[in-house]
């Protein structure tokens, strides 16, 4: 059968792609657009390390057929950098708020999201807003408090 | 085996295309948070999925008069609890979607797809039945309506024709002192699937409790509309012995499961000890208690 032809936008840059219907936006993501930054956990949604953003809501891309993307804005981890690191992936790094670094992607999508909306969050509403983003290595408690810093720096930079 | 997508702008053009699938093939994309599991588990083997999402009707909430909402059947869970009144209206209807997944799942997941998944235990269904929700459903003989409880027929299945489809629900209007809530009992505190989920939405007059629907997930095949629990809230005060009677008819409602999430006598308690607590969370709510 004849594949799905998609029109969308991927870190702001216009896109076009070939897909079949049942594939899944990650699968077309690390496949043939060759962005590998998001990775593949679960698959079912649990784990949060193929975190996206659609139109600026985080979704999990394994749960969203990549014909779903037609017409749409998608942000990936590949999007997050810009000339420099982004605070949250300095903050990281200086802070080993990851070890294997497969969920990363993921908790740095997550992560941005929520201090886009809420730049003063508490340490409740940051543990609530990435528990569906697992970490087997760290514990989580680096990566609550990077997260934390982040947004105090981001404030203290607004000022 | 080939699959089709197609994403239709209208509902007629959804309903076509729903209903021209081969027998029983066709499915319903709104969230796509259970469908893409279920088809990745090989439980569904789709020839064709329906995009519902491109439809205004679909994914628009709507005031309807004094409390009313009209909440199309595909939007998402965040998009619930952004809505600026729908909260201070319904906030168990809110707070049940809110309690589905993760932030992720809430960018994707429906109050539609949650109730016809036909899960049990699926959150947003008894806040939507003790709500007192009307499901507006289309297909290829028309629209007709029904009482969100009606819906779920057991165990993923329910009560629509082929070809149907769940448009919206109609949330009624409200009447000053009136509110609702929604608990589970999970055994942690977030991602879980509810052991049982209670919602309660009444209206308090002049302390007294004039009007209660309870509705009581997870305890039976489908989600329960308790009528006995709702008669004993009604023309008390909720007082002690009022709750006790109410959360003695939740369980005696219970036709609960033993599984690894809870036991039929563990779910038989506690979905009276949720009772006592929601019903006490809504009348607050309601400024009543």
């Amino acid at each position: 059968m004849a594949k799905l032809h998609v029109s969308t936008t991927i870190n702001g840059e216009p896109q076009e792609f070939l897909c079949d219907a049942e594939q899944s936006m990650l699968d077309v993501l690390r496949g043939p657009l060759g962005l590998t930054g998001s990775k593949e956990g679960c698959g079912t949604g649990d784990c949060g390390a193929c975190t996206i953003t659609v139109n600026g809501r985080i979704v999990c891309s394994c749960l969203m057929l990549a014909a779903e993307a037609e017409g749409q804005q998608i942000g990936t981890i590949e999007g997050m950098a810009g000339e420099e690191l982004h605070p949250l992936q300095q903050k990281f790094l200086e802070s080993a708020a990851l070890q294997c670094g497969i969920c990363t992607p993921g908790v740095l999508m997550a992560a941005k999201a929520l201090l886009e909306q809420n730049p003063d969050p508490t340490e409740h509403e940051v543990r609530f807003w990435l528990a569906g983003n697992l970490c087997r290595c760290t514990g989580y408690d680096k990566i609550i408090r990077a997260v934390m810093d982040t947004a105090a720096d981001m404030r203290g930079a607004a000022r | 085996m080939d699959i089709q997508y197609v994403a239709p702008k209208t509902l007629d053009e959804a309903v076509r295309a729903f209903a021209a699938a081969a027998a029983g093939s066709g499915r319903i994309l709104a969230g796509g948070t259970d469908l893409l599991v279920q088809m990745r588990n090989g439980v569904v083997a789709p020839g064709m999925i329906v995009d519902i999402k491109k439809i205004g009707e679909l994914t628009a909430i709507e005031e309807t008069g004094e409390g009313g909402f009209r909440i199309g059947a595909a939007v998402s869970g965040a998009v619930l609890r952004e809505h600026p009144r729908l909260s201070k209206v319904w906030p168990g209807v809110v707070e049940a979607t809110n309690l589905i997944g993760s932030t992720q799942i809430q960018g994707r997941a429906t109050p539609g797809g949650n109730l016809c998944n036909g899960s049990p235990a699926g959150d947003s269904v008894p806040a939507m039945v003790a709500a007192g929700a009307i499901v507006i459903i289309q297909g290829p003989n028309g629209r007709r309506e029904l009482a969100v409880e009606k819906v779920p027929k057991g165990p993923g299945r329910l009560n629509l024709e082929p070809g149907e489809i769940v448009v919206a629900f109609t949330l009624p209007p409200r009447s000053k002192g009136s509110s609702d809530a929604y608990l589970r009992m999970i055994p942690r505190t977030e991602m879980d699937i509810a052991v049982v989920g209670c919602g309660v939405s009444l209206t308090i007059d002049k302390g007294t409790c004039t009007a209660a629907r309870v509705g009581l997930g997870a305890v039976a095949p489908t989600v329960l509309l308790v009528e006995e629990a709702a008669k004993a809230l009604i023309g008390s005060t909720l007082d002690e012995a009022a709750l006790a009677k109410a959360a003695a008819a939740c369980s005696a409602a219970c036709r609960p499961i033993d599984d690894k999430r809870g036991t039929i006598a563990y779910r038989t308690k506690v979905a009276g000890v949720l009772l006592k607590r929601t019903a006490l969370i809504a009348a607050e709510r309601a400024g009543g208690k």
